[in-house]
């Protein structure tokens, strides 16, 4: 049995496992099997985490997190969750393998996933035109005419990525201002190929085999129209991934974990939580990072306080059983 | 990386189309991170399944002909060759149960 089992491999699971990994704590992250790095594995350049100065690429970031927790001795497996048994001292992780670990703590940071947009023929057309990941297939849109949908960070920062390839990039945002940050948003007005769609939602897809256009309509005055294009790209945001916990942590309304004021501690004792499955608000790789850190110091100072009983039970073996 | 033979535009018919065997190609590109990420699963479907299925890789980069042939949009993509038809199309990196069971039918 494990001190503390880590599930999630973004910049919050990745603090933890080095924090608790320092702490001589032997972490066990899970990092799943085909997402290990999280969200970041997905994003080009980084300009606003701290330490890089001339920014970093967002894998390499995640390299370099992984490389400072296996350093200190956070053993890695790829591999995904299908349950979690969080009641009672000792906590239970089913792993897609079969194997069961188990723990005194966990500490939940899955992240969150991307929000779809809800819309016939989006789940068809999926991978066909329609896409969630602009680093991944904006190489197909050479000279072509897409469309970004969102108005946030990853909106602006698809949108200015896309113009490396497309001809055009519409960017339709059913506001009229867009939540991004200046510095994004700046750049994106600045960029000749991009052209705001304000006020608008995307209501159809067509397409019989590839994306061949959207129909939107304006939020104002009911106004609809088509556009022509081939590539539509969804980033209306994302959602806290907690599938595995329903029925056993307690959530906010919002859908994210709920933990207790400003720490990471959730309603089972010994389960803490971390990153954007518990926020709402600022979702950045610092701030992740920052939860990570909480976590594994809430885990330590839950551990120290256990009788000596139970503690003797956790050994630093890899033990599945 | 991978111990997929890699196929290029220039032996796509030979290796591919004019097989006998169930191709599956994995289409893909270096700075695609799902790609990284499904290739070792690949391999894995392809050794336990070796009497049943062949797993080879195109990298889109370097042979553009075949990805724009097949409408490649997205990578990972994964086409099922049989007798030079496309049978089957898998998007994006998933698990291993999640793989397995989209090609359930050329596991069996």
């Amino acid at each position: 049995m494990r001190h503390v089992i880590i599930i999630g491999s973004g910049p919050a699971g990745y603090t933890a496992a080095i924090y608790a990994a320092r702490a001589s704590l032997k972490p066990l992250l899970i990092a799943s099997s085909v997402e290990a790095g999280g969200e970041l594995m997905k994003t080009t350049e980084v300009e606003n985490y701290p330490g890089f100065a001339e920014g970093i690429q967002g894998p390499e970031l995640m390299a370099q997190m992984l490389a400072q927790a296996e350093k200190f001795g956070t053993e890695v497996v790829y591999d995904d969750v299908v349950k979690l048994e969080l009641e009672g001292d000792v906590k239970r992780v089913h792993l897609g393998n079969g194997d069961v670990h188990e723990a005194l703590t966990v500490i939940f940071a899955t992240g969150s996933a991307y929000r779809k947009l809800g819309i016939e023929d989006e789940t068809r057309l999926s991978g066909h035109g329609v896409s969630w990941c602009a680093t991944c297939d904006g190489f197909f849109f050479r000279q072509k005419t897409i469309a970004v949908v969102g108005g946030g960070d990853s909106a602006m920062e698809e949108a200015t990525f896309l113009t490396k390839f497309a001809d055009k990039v519409y960017v339709v945002h059913r506001k009229d201002e867009l939540r991004a940050s200046k510095a994004m948003q700046e750049r994106a007005f600045a960029d000749p190929k991009i052209e705001f769609l304000w006020n608008n939602e995307v209501k159809h897809i067509y397409g019989d085999e590839l994306v061949t256009g959207i129909g939107i309509v304006n939020t104002v005055d009911g106004s609809e129209r088509t556009i022509d294009l081939s590539g539509l790209f969804v980033a209306i945001g994302a959602d806290p991934r907690t599938h595995l916990v329903h029925g056993q942590l307690e959530l906010n309304p919002d859908g994210t974990v709920k933990v207790d004021g400003r720490s990471s501690r959730t309603n089972i004792p010994g389960v803490f939580a971390a990153g954007d499955v518990i926020d709402p608000t600022y979702r950045q790789a610092v701030t992740a990072a920052g939860s990570g850190t909480v976590a594994a110091l809430d885990a330590e100072h839950y551990l120290a306080a256990l009788p000596k009983e139970t503690l003797a039970r956790a050994t630093a073996e890899p033990a599945a059983v | 990386m991978s111990n997929a033979k890699d196929v290029t535009d220039a032996t796509f018919a030979d290796e591919v189309l004019n097989s006998p065997d169930t191709i599956m190609v994995d289409f893909w590109a270096e700075w695609c991170g799902p790609c990284r990420a499904v290739s070792p699963i690949l391999d894995q479907i392809a050794q336990e399944n070796s009497d049943k299925i062949k797993i080879v890789k195109l990298n889109v980069d370097d042979n553009p002909q075949m990805a724009m042939k097949y409408q490649i949009t997205s990578i990972p993509a994964m086409k099922v060759f049989r007798g030079g038809e496309v049978v089957k199309t898998v998007i994006g990196a998933k698990p291993k149960p999640a793989l397995e069971a989209d090609l359930a039918e050329f596991l069996a």
